[in-house]
């Protein structure tokens, strides 16, 4: 590093550089935008989980004070609009593909989930259009709908689709049977559990937004969306939806408040204002109120799981056999396929080593919003199973929770490891991550700590998880193998100005993960150009040529990578550059510190020197060397990246009421490099937030007929400060092997790893009382529940060895 | 419409409204100050969070009738303004949520900002589990809180050193205790 960027590059806790605007108020959300001439749409929505349409009149709501137009699914099938596809194909056991029905832009005669659009009222201004959204006159004839996932598999259930008998999107499965089962036959021990991976609800804070613009002059269109990758946006607007060529469509993500997987998908609504826009004359926004949120955001999680888990006399695991339903919701939303399978099953294995795997996962039609992608996506639901069964497999063969996981971890010499479920881990060390977690928790001071609690009335548990993720999504030729439809690499152009000054053109896209200021730490590091001289711009597809976006913790391992890939192809073309100027030979000429020098002398040249020779030369050997330094590249991951760790987590629990508090979580991650620690931990702390409210607050309820009963903030219940203490965070890199930067990332470990030790804590807390299991979310009330049923039970005492498989 | 007087972070301001215009309406599509946000329709979240006559309020449970004649605050009256050509000097609070990286996508910032400047202006050294409990109308899924709350400990002992001219002078107009 260079004495200019001393203290700005790799390892540096900088301050972050867009933070000024948002604190003074001047973030730039796509509910700020108005356009001149600006009109407003409302959705109209179902209000039944099931229903026909038999007719719809909009003649009252067209007559209403501002209202432009009304549009419906009559008027999508005339314009030939396009479904909302789906970018991810599963086969079958059998060799077929899942099923994949049509998912309309606005219902085409059916509606299958509260909240379903049927029609867009637009008006001159937002009241308007929502005063007249209740005026249009849709006639519904209700139908047996299904909502629950244990319901809609059973025989008999109500069907979302016709083509989809039971149900059945896919029936899939991962892994090797006959090992499995030849492995269980001969197992000493077998420990079975069932788990629910409760539904919950992304919640960005910032709810969707779009503002669409068609310019009959130049015949283009302009989206203005909340989006996490606004190239796919684009791509998917382009080529399926509206069906317009790419270079006539723009769409920009400008400040994005939040994501949290909500915002990869293209949805209904991007594509709706565009095409209301060309209809109308005039640009169309729209924004969701909260409420609306809960019902049109894909939500997350809702699997069932029944695994079992083989070990030997000596407590080693011998095999893993898992079975899942996950619900899909109404419509295939985006990635939806991909999260049940691919980035479930495939992390079963988790730290262990463990010899033969076999997963089967039945995904599941229900009348309710699309299930997809949320922080984690896959990775918690396979984190959360394997963890609870560990932690029962312990209890039940009498093994210490912690040594049962250290003998079971890959070690640190297996690597690279193949697991029996597709993947080969890099690197890593468990053993590491564990012990730091558990030193920064006091494991050893823990019995003391429950004393303490028990003179105060209070039942103290601990409960750790010891998790393993796969990001840096995606090695493309390996998830075009799997079924996904698109390639997952990731796009840079690097711009050195005549004077040295930088812009970073990056297909990422940040919505709170700091890229501004990271990204251009990578530059100061690698061209030793100072931060302030360093622009990072993300989230337009005019000025920057492609991109993948944001999501599975994929911008820094991948997004960074490219941008590293672009620099190099710089710093090449710097030293012919810099050849030329000092007489010598490229060979000879080395570039560090921001100096290109000739190898073994102090003839140099500025980073600044050769970017202003290289744009604005008096004499320049043009024939050998382009002019100019500017450069783009693609970078595709050889791998995922697996970052790992240990969380560990004391709650206490008041016997009378069954509240449970978190009272210490300390967690130790392997994230690979880091570039700022600050943002670093700022992103552990946001996961585990995450993580601790689907394990104790979150919970996405439906009735039985498909009506969202918890479909506010006041039903919903989110994390907030006083729910939550002071998270300790610890970092132990083991660099990816596979990256040029190391690292591996780390938006969603939080979510993945601190579920599991949550709920483990709290049946520590309550094994005294007999209770010997719990679903998430842990409220007071299920919490209460528990011990008042274990009472009844007469409590038996804490299972000691052998007593509870 | 109703005509309704008031001034926000100190211009006047008299504007003829809707008598349903909720407050959050005025200021965000009337007066374009789109600092203020909206996150939710429940008054939950509290990203709507300004001040009205130097009190916290969350702007989308008041309607802008009902801020007549007073004088409103928002995200973009807190920091000392820009003399001309220059650039606004962060209020303590400011300045502490980006040393203490107490935020990410910034949505729910203006509102934790505006609530937590109230919250010292009350009690100028609040402890962990007050910043925690005042808090609980402000919600944000980025930063699991901790430094947002490490934020506003470390804003509040800043003011109270006397860093600026006084946490008891929030609420007076931009800039107030804004000199650290």
């Amino acid at each position: 590093m260079s004495a200019a960027t001393a203290g700005e590059g790799i390892g540096a806790s900088v301050a972050r550089r867009e933070d000024r605007r948002f604190l003074l108020g001047k973030g730039r959300y796509t509910d700020d935008i108005v356009l001149p001439d600006q009109t407003w749409a409302v959705f109209v929505r179902s209000p039944h989980a099931h229903a026909a349409i038999r007719s719809i009149d909009a003649a009252r709501a067209l007559a209403a004070p501002g209202v432009l137009a009304v549009l419906t699914g009559a008027e999508v099938a005339a314009d030939d609009l396009g479904g909302i596809p789906c970018g991810w194909q599963i086969t079958n056991k059998d060799g077929s593909k899942m099923v994949e029905p049509p998912h309309p832009a606005l219902a085409q005669g059916k509606v299958r989930h509260a909240g379903d659009p049927v029609a867009m009222v637009i008006a001159e201004g937002r009241a308007q259009a929502k005063e007249a959204a209740k005026l249009v006159d849709v006639d519904y004839e209700p139908l047996p709908a299904v909502a629950h996932l244990r319901d809609a598999a059973s025989p008999g259930a109500a069907q979302v689709w016709d083509e989809a008998p039971g149900n059945v999107c896919f029936d899939w499965h991962l892994g090797d049977a006959g090992p499995v089962d030849a492995a269980f036959a001969a197992a000493d021990r077998v420990v079975a559990i069932d788990v629910v991976n409760n539904r919950i609800v992304p919640n960005a804070i910032e709810p969707r937004a779009a503002n669409g613009h068609f310019d009959p002059v130049d015949d283009r269109y302009t989206l203005y969306t909340t989006s996490q990758n606004p190239h796919l946006t684009r791509l998917l607007l382009g080529a399926f939806t509206l069906k317009v060529p790419e270079h006539k469509l723009r769409v920009v993500a400008p400040d994005v408040g939040g994501g949290f997987g909500s915002k990869i998908f293209h949805y209904a609504e991007e594509l709706l204002v565009l095409w209301a826009s060309r209809r109308v004359g005039r640009p169309v926004k729209w924004t969701a109120e909260r409420s609306e949120s809960f019902l049109s955001d894909a939500h997350g999680r809702d699997h069932l799981s029944h695994a079992e888990l083989a070990l030997d006399a000596g407590g080693k695991f011998l095999a893993l056999r898992v079975s899942t339903l996950a619900n899909l919701g109404a419509y295939l939303s985006t990635f939806a396929p991909a999260i049940p399978t691919y980035l479930y099953a495939t992390l079963l294995s988790g730290p262990y080593a463990i010899p033969a795997i076999y997963a089967e996962v039945k995904a599941i039609f229900t009348h309710t919003v699309p299930v997809d992608a949320v922080r984690g996506a896959g990775r918690p639901e396979a984190s959360y199973l394997l963890e609870r069964l560990v932690d029962k497999a312990a209890l039940a063969i009498g093994a210490d929770r912690v040594d049962l996981r250290r003998r079971n971890f890959i070690r640190p010499d297996q690597f690279p490891y193949q697991t029996a479920v597709a993947l080969q881990y890099d690197t890593g060390d468990y053993e590491a991550t564990l012990d730091l977690a558990l030193a920064a928790i006091d494991h050893a001071g823990l019995a003391e700590r429950k004393a303490a609690s028990q003179a105060r009335g209070k039942l103290r548990g601990f409960g750790i998880s010891t998790y393993l993720e796969a990001c840096g999504i995606a090695p493309s030729a390996l998830v075009g193998a799997l079924g996904a439809r698109a390639g997952l690499y990731e796009a840079a152009t690097v711009r050195v100005h005549p004077t040295g000054s930088v812009t970073v053109f990056t297909g990422s896209h940040s919505h709170g993960q700091g890229h501004e200021t990271t990204f251009a730490q990578l530059v100061a590091e690698q061209l030793g150009v100072p931060l302030a001289s360093v622009e990072v711009v993300h989230g337009d597809t005019d000025r920057i040529p492609f991109g993948m976006g944001t999501y599975g913790s994929r911008s820094a391992a991948v997004g960074g990578s490219a941008i590293v890939k672009a620099m190099d192809k710089i710093v090449e073309k710097g030293k012919k550059v810099a050849a030329h100027l000092l007489e010598a030979s490229v060979a000879d000429v080395e570039f560090a510190d921001g100096k290109f020098r000739v190898a073994g002398t102090d003839r140099e040249k500025t980073f600044g020197e050769v970017a202003f020779a290289a744009y604005v030369p008096h004499n320049y050997p043009i024939e050998t060397v382009e002019p100019g330094l500017e450069d783009s590249a693609f970078y595709d991951p050889k791998n995922f990246t697996f970052p790992a760790g240990c969380h560990a987590v004391e709650v206490e629990i008041d016997p009378e009421t069954g509240v449970v508090e978190v009272v210490d979580v300390a967690i130790a991650d392997d994230v690979g490099t880091v570039i700022n620690p600050m943002i670093v931990d700022g992103q552990a702390h946001g996961g585990l937030a995450h993580g601790i409210g689907q394990a104790l607050y979150e919970e996405c309820v439906y009735d039985a007929t498909g009506q969202l009963l918890s479909g506010s903030f006041m039903s919903y219940c989110m994390p907030r400060a006083a729910d939550l203490p002071m998270f300790r965070v610890g970092n132990h890199a083991t660099p990816c092997t596979h990256n040029p930067t190391g690292i591996k990332g780390v938006g969603e470990v939080g979510a993945i790893g601190v579920p599991p030790a949550v709920i483990n804590a709290v049946l520590d807390a309550l094994a005294p009382l007999g209770v010997a299991d719990i679903e998430m979310p842990a409220t007071p009330e299920k919490v209460w529940r528990a011990m008042a049923a274990a009472g009844a039970a007469s409590a038996p005492p804490r299972p000691s060895a052998g007593g509870a498989a | 419409m109703a005509t309704i007087a008031l001034t926000v972070n100190e211009r006047a301001h008299v504007v003829d409204v809707e008598p349903r215009t909720l407050l959050v309406e005025l200021l965000r599509e009337r007066l374009r100050l789109t600092g203020t946000h909206v996150g939710c329709d429940t008054s939950q979240c509290g990203a709507c969070t300004v001040w009205v006559d130097g009190r916290s309020v969350k702007s989308c449970t008041m309607l802008a009738v009902e801020a007549e004649g007073a004088a409103v605050t928002t995200i973009e009256g807190l920091a000392e303004p820009a003399a001309p050509g220059g650039s606004a000097r962060l209020h303590p609070m400011q300045a502490a949520f980006n040393a203490c990286h107490g935020l990410q996508c910034g949505f729910c910032t203006p509102g934790m900002v505006m609530s937590a400047t109230e919250l010292v202006r009350r009690n100028p050294r609040p402890t962990e589990g007050d910043v925690r409990h005042w808090l609980e109308g402000n919600l944000c899924r980025c930063t699991g809180y901790h430094n947002i709350v490490r934020a506003v400990l470390e804003a509040a002992a800043a003011m109270s050193a006397g860093q600026g001219p006084g946490a008891s002078d929030i609420g007076q107009g931009p800039g107030a205790g804004g000199a650290a």
